[in-house]
């Protein structure tokens, strides 16, 4: 379910590094949680964030969402094609409804990352925590 | 699942799109077990809803029911609810969840004519089937012919071979039925009715429909459109207010009130591009606040984003443009007619 080449913030984003380009995302966890996705607003290109700053916001039918950068960089490409179609988030989440590629400025970040199976460790208690 | 006054309650089941489009457009179930009951019976059954409550019981039938308010001494809303007349000497009321032990304390502070009070909603479940196909689903499991049944009446008889108090009344803006019975039958109503509804697309629904149901209707939720702290002529509920019906509690208020004026009323508005308004959010006119969201969201049906909020009287006409603060930015909005959505007759 949750790509092993992936790293996964607390709250529930994913970013997939090929050398300095990091490509992020919201989680199968964050978009079941959310429910229908309607509207997302993401920044342009050129627009730089620090790890942990929000860079855009997600919207379903019942709730807003901001979502977060998981590391620091510059955008270099948005995923245009959710404007019109943001039930892809709920349809692809890993893979089509990507939200935005970054130019990472510190790899070291990342570090403090949960991989994936550390990350099906955290939601599982989420879980867990929902259903007590 | 979310806690709701005490009960675990989904928000949606197969999702909210889903479960709004299906109740439009064929059958929706829902389970809203947590609303509450109180039951008045005694000679003086009619005095007592009379004091409490702003519309005007003594117009009932028996198994006629009407929505009304419940009243504090200041004319501002206890609780938003239905009275059900079963009797001259018997009624049932129908109150939100999360008001009932509030709402049951109120009335009983109120009987100063020695009826009972019964703070009945534990021997209550309450299924709704909502929705173009929902007679016809229900009529399946009922010697009762349903379509002799008129909206916001209701009768007694077997449903699925359990005794039923059956409504023609709902919170979705669809036709359909809430029916109420003792909870030991919860289980199988709800799996029976399930079975026969899925071939015609009926769909279970949760809180998230049961909110952009209401929500399209224009239907008031209390904590949002009203509370202790709004009066019936400003959330637009004039005709649940029947001054003419003798004393009741705040009536003095809502006298002045109305002799002097609004100074806010509740609207709908719609906004012009994509952002979306959600509960609380500031409205603008001309850079100033001037009130806030009551209710905000996608509509599911309507494919707009919609909501309510009380703004000054003199921006409330139809057309009036209006600002909403979503985030950094301010939305386009304009004040539109209420109800959003009106089924077809």
């Amino acid at each position: 379910m949750y790509p092993s080449d992936y790293r996964y913030t607390k709250e529930h984003e994913w970013i997939k590094v090929e050398g300095s380009l990091g490509t992020v995302g919201i989680t199968d966890y964050a978009q079941h949680e959310l429910g229908d996705v309607v509207f997302v607003e993401l920044p342009k290109v050129g627009a730089k964030f620090a790890a942990g700053k929000a860079f855009g916001t997600v919207e379903s039918v019942k709730a807003v969402s901001e979502i977060y950068s998981p590391a620091s960089g510059e955008v270099t490409e948005v995923n245009a094609s959710l404007a019109n179609e943001p039930e892809k988030i709920n349809k692809d989440p890993h893979g089509a409804a990507w939200m935005i590629k970054i130019k990472l400025s510190n790899a070291q970040e990342l570090a403090v990352l949960m991989d994936a199976a550390a990350y099906e460790a955290y939601i599982a208690e989420k879980q867990k925590e929902a259903s007590a | 699942m979310v806690s709701f006054g005490g009960w675990d309650m989904p928000v949606e089941y197969s999702g909210i799109i889903q479960e709004h489009v299906a109740t439009r457009t064929a059958v929706g179930l829902f389970d809203v077990s947590h609303i509450g009951e109180i039951e008045i019976r005694g000679p003086r059954a009619l005095d007592l809803v009379q004091k409490v409550t702003c519309n005007n019981a003594a117009k009932l039938t028996p198994g006629q029911a009407q929505y009304s308010g419940l009243m504090t001494p200041q004319g501002t809303f206890v609780d938003d609810l239905l009275v059900h007349k079963i009797s001259d000497t018997h009624y049932f009321l129908c109150v939100n969840a999360s008001n009932q032990d509030k709402d049951f304390e109120h009335v009983r502070s109120h009987n100063t004519f020695g009826v009972e009070v019964e703070n009945a909603g534990p021997r209550y479940t309450q299924l709704a089937i909502q929705g173009p196909k929902a007679l016809g689903i229900l009529q399946r499991f009922t010697p009762v012919a349903l379509d002799t049944i008129r909206y916001y009446h209701f009768t007694f008889g077997k449903v699925n071979g359990v005794d039923c108090l059956i409504a023609r009344t709902g919170y979705t803006g669809e036709d359909g039925f809430e029916i109420y019975f003792p909870p030991q039958h919860s289980e199988k109503m709800w799996n029976d009715l399930f079975e026969a509804g899925k071939p015609v697309g009926m769909v279970p629904c949760g809180l998230g429909a049961r909110n952009t149901l209401r929500l399209e209707a224009a239907m008031c939720l209390y904590g949002h459109e009203i509370d202790d702290t709004t009066t019936v002529w400003e959330a637009n509920l004039g005709w649940i207010c029947r001054l003419e019906k003798g004393d009741f509690l705040g009536r003095d208020v809502l006298v002045r009130q109305k002799d002097k004026g609004l100074d806010r009323i509740l609207v709908g508005f719609e906004i012009q591009d994509r952002l979306i308004a959600r509960d609380g959010y500031p409205v603008f006119s001309g850079g100033t606040q001037v009130g806030r969201v009551t209710s905000g969201s996608p509509a599911p049906f309507l494919k707009k984003n919609i909501g309510m909020a009380y703004v000054p009287l003199a921006l409330s006409a139809e057309g009036t443009p209006i600002q909403i603060g979503i985030r950094t930015s301010q939305a386009t909005a304009q004040i539109v007619k209420i109800p959003f959505y009106k089924r077809p007759k």
